[in-house]
C-alpha cells in the first residue's frame, strides 16, 4: 500500500475512478471503447456495482433509471459513444436527473484515430442540447485536477439535479507519471438531500437557486414522475403553457446562475501584456510554456479554465485586461477561442492550434514570441 | 390511500381505440394484485398515444425516449432490486421496433417487469406508418398496398431469448385475466396485446376484423414460457478496495548524476518486454527520487507488431508529457526500428541503441550497434538494452533497474546477476 508522502506511479484514469467512488458514485455502466477502456476497467474493481451495457443508448437509459431510482451512476466514453448518447442525455437532462459522464476525446471525426488523443468535442458540448442548454463540464488540467474534478463532478450533478460531463483526453487518463498522493485533498461523499415535504410532491417545483428537490421512484410517501417532455412542475405533458415554459427556462438558468459555484480556474496574474489561455491536456504545455518565457524574460499570464460550459464570465473579464489573448488547444480550428471570441474573434486574440499531437510549449512560445 | 392504479376516465384516446380496453383491463388486472400500493408501481412509457397514458396514474411514472421504455425501466428495476415494486412498460409496436434491442436484453437477463406491447399495427400518433410488427397484407398510409412480408414475431423472439413469459393476445373484451397472471411473473413477462387503431387502421383496410388480419398473417394467440428462473439481480454494494491499494510506489533508495531531464524511446515489437522495461525503468527512477512519465503506443490488436514507449525522466516535475528532443532510442526489432524511423532520422545528437541484427538508421544520433536479443532471449532485448544504457548513460544506478525487476513479474523469469554479467560483457565488447 502506498504510504502517504511516498511517491506513486499511477495514471489520471485511477484518481478518477477513485475520486468518484469517495464522493458517492455507485453504479458503473460500461460499454468498451477507446481511449476510456481503462476508466471502465478500474471502475470495474472500485465501484460497488457495475454493468456492461450492449451499447451506449442502452448505457444511458440504464443510468437514468439508476439514478431515478436513487443510485448514482457514472460512465466513461469517446466521440462515437457520446453520439450514441445525446438523445437520451437529453432526456436526462430534462428529467433532472443526476449522473457523470466522462469523456475521454479522441481524433475524430467519425471513429477517426482512437489512440490518438485530441480536445475537439468542445464545439459539439457547447450545444448538445437541442435548445441550447448547456451542461454543466468540467475538465481536469492535471493529475491534481483528475482527482478533485471527478469528486466536484459528483457532488455537482447532485446540487444541481442534471448530468456533469468531466472532459478529458487520451494522454491525460492514459499516461502513466510518479505521483505524490499525499498531494490530494480528502473526498467526502457528496451531500444528498431529497425532499421531505409533506407533500403533495411536485417533482419539478424549484426552490430559489431553481433546483427543484429529489425523491426517488419507488418511495412509499410520495408519488414521482419524470418525464423528458415539456412539462410543468407536476411533471405533466403541456405543449407550451407559461408553466411549461417557465420550466424549460429554469433549466437553463439553473446551471447558469449557480455557475458561480463552480467556476473553476487557476490564474496567474504575471504583469504581462499577454494572457496565455488553455485547458485539458494542453494545459500542461501552457504551463511550461509560461515558465520558459518567463524564464526568457518575455512574462505572460496564464488562465487555465477548469469550469468549460456554461462559460464563466470570468473568463471575457479577464481576457479582456489584455491586449493579446494566446488560447492553446488541440484542434483545428480554435473550438473554444470561438466559443469566447466568436467567429471572427478579437484583435490580438490568436490560437495555437494542431491535430494528430500533443501541442508543444514550443509551439506556443513561438507564437508569444512572435 | 386510494387503490385505484390509473383512472380510466377521460382516456386521452380515440373512441374504440385497442389502447381503451387495455387501460381498463390493466386497472382491473392491478387491483388483483394482493398488498400491491400504486407507490409500489412504477409506470415507464415513451412516445406514441399509448405513451400519455402516464398522466392518468397514481403510481410512479416516468415518461422518456421513444422506444427506450425497457432499457430506461431496466436501469430502474435493477436499480430499486426490491422483489415487492411491479416496474411495468407500456409501449407501442412502434417503440417495440426500435427499441427491440433492449426488450431482447432485459428478456435475456430476466430483468423483473412487464412489458405490455400494444402492436396496433402502425404509428398512430405519427400518421399511420408501418412498423416493423406490421403483418403482411395490413394496408398503411405510407404502404397503401398492404406490406408485402410479415412483421417480426415479437413474442417468439423474446421467447427465445430468455422471456420467463412471453404471450400474444388479441385485445378484445376483457383481458384482465391474461395481464395479472404477466404481472405475476417474477423475472420478465411480456404480453403483445394485437389491436386496430381506429383512426388509421380501420381507414386503410375497410371492413376488416382484427382477428382476420391477424390470422391471415399467422399473427395467432400464443403463451411461450421459459423455466422459472430467478430474476436478475446486479451484485450491487460490493465491498471494494480503494484503488491506491497495491499501486507500485518505490521508496526512494538511490541517488542520480541526471541534470535537467532525458527523454527515451523504447521501440520493439509486441512480446519483447517493452511496456514492462518501460515500467521498470520508470519505477527505478522514481527510487531515485525523479520524476517520470511513460506512454505506450501499439497497433489496436495488441498482440503483434509494434511496441513502442515513450518515457521521460527529470530533476523537476514534469506538465507536458510530449517528448521534443530525444535524448536516446533502444530499438530492439524491426518493428519497432520501423516505426520509430522518422524520429530517429531527425535525431541529430543523443544516442541509438540498435540490435546488432537491424540496419544502421541515417542519422545524426551515435549508433550503439550490440546484440541485444541474443544473450537473455528475446523476450528481454527490451530489458538489457535499458539496463545497458543505464550503465552507458550512468543518470542513475543500475541497482535501481534491478532493484525494480526483482519487484516485478519479469523478475521471476530474468535473473538478474546473468542481467549484470551480460551488460558487463557489452560494454567491455564495446567499440
Ligand atoms: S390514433 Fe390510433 S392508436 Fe392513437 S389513440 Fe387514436 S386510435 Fe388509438
Amino acid at each position: 500500500m502506498a504510504e502517504p508522502g511516498k511517491t506513486a506511479f499511477i495514471d489520471g484514469s485511477r484518481l478518477m475512478i477513485e475520486a468518484a467512488v469517495r464522493a458517492g458514485a455507485e453504479v458503473f455502466v460500461g460499454y468498451p471503447i477507446t481511449p476510456a477502456n481503462l476508466l471502465y476497467a478500474y471502475s470495474s474493481r472500485r465501484f460497488p456495482m457495475v454493468l456492461p451495457a450492449p451499447d451506449e443508448i442502452t448505457t444511458l437509459q440504464w443510468m437514468s433509471g439508476f439514478s431515478a431510482a436513487g443510485r448514482f451512476p457514472v460512465t466513461a466514453t469517446s466521440y462515437p459513444g457520446l453520439a450514441l448518447m445525446i438523445e437520451s442525455i437529453g432526456m436526462a437532462f430534462m428529467m433532472e436527473l443526476p449522473m457523470v459522464i466522462i469523456l475521454v476525446q479522441r481524433m475524430g471525426p467519425a471513429t477517426g484515430t482512437a489512440t490518438c488523443g485530441a480536445q475537439g468535442d468542445l464545439a459539439l458540448l457547447r450545444g448538445i442540447n437541442s435548445g441550447g442548454h448547456p451542461i454543466p463540464t468540467l475538465c481536469p488540467s492535471d493529475m491534481d485536477d483528475c482527482y478533485t474534478l471527478s469528486a466536484r463532478a459528483v457532488e455537482l450533478a447532485l446540487r444541481l439535479r442534471c448530468p456533469v460531463f468531466l472532459l478529458s483526453s487520451k494522454e491525460m487518463v492514459m499516461t502513466l507519471r510518479s505521483y505524490d498522493l499525499s498531494r490530494l485533498a480528502p473526498v467526502t461523499p457528496a451531500p444528498r438531500e431529497h425532499y421531505r415535504g409533506d407533500g403533495p410532491y411536485l417533482p419539478y417545483a424549484a426552490g430559489p437557486d431553481g433546483v427543484p428537490p429529489f425523491l426517488p421512484v419507488g418511495n412509499r410517501e410520495h408519488q414521482v414522475r419524470f418525464t423528458a417532455s415539456t412539462h410543468e412542475r407536476n411533471a405533466g405533458l403541456q405543449h407550451s403553457t407559461p408553466e411549461a415554459l417557465e420550466n424549460t427556462k429554469r433549466l437553463r438558468t439553473k446551471t447558469e446562475s449557480n455557475l458561480g459555484e463552480y467556476t473553476l480556474y487557476d490564474y496567474e496574474d504575471r504583469r504581462s501584456d499577454t494572457l496565455l489561455f488553455s485547458f485539458g491536456i494542453t494545459a500542461a504545455a501552457a504551463r511550461e510554456a509560461a515558465d520558459n518565457l518567463a524564464r526568457r524574460g518575455r512574462p505572460v499570464s496564464l488562465l487555465v479554465a477548469k469550469t468549460l460550459f456554461p462559460v464563466p464570465g470570468e473568463y471575457l473579464e479577464t481576457a479582456g485586461r489584455y491586449g493579446r489573448v494566446i488560447v492553446a488547444e488541440e484542434n483545428q480550428s480554435g473550438q473554444y477561442r470561438e466559443v469566447l471570441f466568436g467567429r471572427n474573434g478579437r484583435e490580438g486574440v490568436s490560437g495555437v492550434n494542431g491535430i494528430g499531437r500533443m501541442i508543444s510549449p514550443a509551439e506556443i512560445e513561438r507564437e508569444v514570441e512572435r | 390511500m386510494s387503490r385505484s392504479f390509473l383512472s380510466t376516465e377521460n382516456l386521452p384516446f380515440c373512441s374504440g381505440c385497442g389502447h381503451g380496453l387495455m387501460a381498463r383491463s390493466l386497472e382491473k388486472a392491478l387491483q388483483r394484485i394482493e398488498g400491491l400500493n400504486p407507490l409500489d408501481l412504477v409506470v415507464v412509457t415513451d412516445i406514441g398515444c399509448i405513451g400519455i397514458i402516464d398522466k392518468q396514474f397514481a403510481s410512479h411514472t416516468v415518461h422518456g425516449l421513444h422506444g427506450r421504455s425497457v432499457a430506461m425501466a431496466t436501469g430502474i428495476s435493477m436499480g430499486l432490486a426490491d422483489p415487492d415494486k411491479k416496474i411495468l412498460v407500456l409501449i407501442g409496436d412502434g417503440g417495440a421496433t426500435i427499441g427491440l434491442h433492449h426488450i431482447m436484453e432485459a428478456a435475456h437477463r430476466n430483468i423483473d417487469m412487464t412489458v405490455i406491447v400494444h402492436n396496433n399495427m402502425l404509428y398512430g400518433m405519427t400518421g399511420g406508418q408501418p412498423s416493423g410488427l406490421t403483418p403482411c397484407g395490413f394496408r398503411t398510409s405510407t404502404m397503401p398496398e398492404g406490406r408485402p412480408d410479415n412483421g417480426m414475431d415479437l413474442c417468439r423472439m423474446a421467447h427465445a431469448a430468455g422471456a420467463a413469459y412471453s404471450r400474444r393476445i388479441m385485445a378484445l373484451g376483457d383481458v384482465s385475466d391474461v395481464l395479472e397472471e404477466a404481472l405475476r411473473v417474477k423475472g420478465f413477462s411480456l404480453v403483445e396485446a394485437v389491436e386496430l387503431c381506429t383512426s388509421y387502421g380501420v381507414k386503410f383496410n375497410p371492413g376488416r376484423k382484427l382477428t382476420d388480419i391477424a390470422g391471415d398473417a399467422g399473427m395467432t394467440p400464443v403463451l411461450l414460457k421459459n423455466p422459472e428462473a430467478s430474476a436478475f439481480r446486479p451484485e450491487a454494494d460490493r465491498d471494494t478496495e480503494s484503488l491506491f491499494h497495491g499501486v507500485p510506489a518505490p521508496e526512494k533508495r538511490f541517488g542520480h548524476n541526471l541534470a535537467g531531464k532525458v527523454s527515451i524511446i523504447l521501440a520493439g515489437a509486441a512480446g519483447e518486454g517493452v511496456q514492462s522495461t518501460a515500467e521498470m525503468l520508470a519505477l527505478a527512477a522514481i527510487s531515485c527520487g525523479l520524476s517520470v512519465t511513460k506512454k505506450g503506443s501499439y497497433p489496436v490488436t495488441v498482440g503483434v507488431g509494434f511496441s513502442l514507449a515513450e518515457v521521460i525522466i527529470s530533476t523537476k516535475e514534469i506538465h507536458y508529457t510530449g517528448i521534443a528532443g530525444i535524448d536516446a532510442v533502444m530499438a530492439t526489432s524491426r518493428e519497432g526500428l520501423q516505426r520509430a524511423l522518422p524520429r530517429i532520422e531527425a535525431m541529430k545528437s543523443g544516442s541509438v541503441y540498435l540490435d546488432a541484427s537491424l540496419d544502421r538508421p541515417e542519422t545524426g544520433a551515435e549508433l550503439v550497434h550490440r546484440d541485444y536479443r541474443g544473450p537473455l532471449g528475446y523476450r528481454s532485448a527490451s530489458l538489457l538494452c535499458a539496463a545497458h544504457y543505464l550503465s552507458r548513460s550512468g543518470i542513475f544506478p543500475i541497482e535501481a533497474l534491478l532493484e525494480a525487476l526483482s519487484a516485478s513479474r519479469a523478475g521471476r523469469a530474468v535473473d538478474a546477476a546473468e542481467l549484470l554479467k551480460a551488460v558487463e560483457e557489452m560494454e567491455r565488447a564495446g567499440v
